[in-house]
């Protein structure tokens, strides 16, 4: 079965603007499910793998192409 | 248990107030608990109204500073102290509201958003919280 993923996109949002609405989607998120997000906020791209490190959640993937960022965190 | 921070927001000063609420819509992402205690020029900012009338803590220039700041975060594309009092709440963050601050500024509930205000305590609360903290802060 396919990962269930939530996509969200942060692009042009600034601190703590990209923490907050990846908490708010992992909330929305159910177990097992993938949160995808996107943006370019550079402090960003290192905090959200810290912050779902700290919440011992697995980080699936990250990517970057010219300045824009993409995340994969699983719920 | 998971963990908590607990900041006093003891300034009613703009910059201030952005600290505090940046610190805790930051501590509830990353998973952790947050409760503000609002007390003496903090608790003006939670009267309706009251929110974004705070001043510059250096440099207002009888506001001429923080109308100059409020223009270079708009472009910097920051958060109004609306937005992140609200996605503050979204998360979970727990705000009270000190009583001995309303005796003093003589405030009622009313006078104040409600909404906003989980609970209302003296010291005794703002210990029990703070007791059990990770991060502690008085801003």
């Amino acid at each position: 079965m396919a990962d269930n993923v939530i996509k969200i996109d942060v692009t042009g949002q600034t601190c703590p603007g990209p923490l907050v609405e990846f908490r708010k989607a992992l909330n929305k998120a159910s177990p097992g499910d993938i949160v995808e997000i996107t943006g370019n906020h550079s402090a960003s791209k290192k905090e959200i793998p810290m912050a779902a490190e700290d919440m011992g959640l697995e980080i699936v993937d990250i990517q970057e192409k010219e300045g824009i960022w993409k995340i994969k965190i699983r719920r | 248990m998971v963990d908590k921070t607990t900041i006093i927001v003891h300034s009613g000063d703009m910059d201030k107030l952005y600290s505090a609420l940046i610190i805790g819509d930051g501590a509830l992402s990353m998973g952790m608990k947050s409760t503000l205690f609002f007390t003496f020029w903090g608790l003006e900012r939670l009267k309706k109204g009251g929110l974004e009338k705070g001043s510059l803590s250096k440099m207002n220039m009888g506001g001429l500073g923080k109308s100059m700041i409020n223009s270079r975060m708009k472009k910097a594309n920051v958060a109004s102290l609306e937005k992140l009092i609200q996605d503050y709440k979204e998360l979970g963050g727990k705000i009270i509201a000190c009583e001995m601050t309303m005796e003093i500024m003589g405030l009622k509930k009313e006078d104040l958003r409600q909404e906003l205000i989980d609970e209302y305590g003296a010291i005794g609360t703002y210990i029990h919280e703070a007791r059990e903290s990770k991060i502690n802060l008085f801003i």
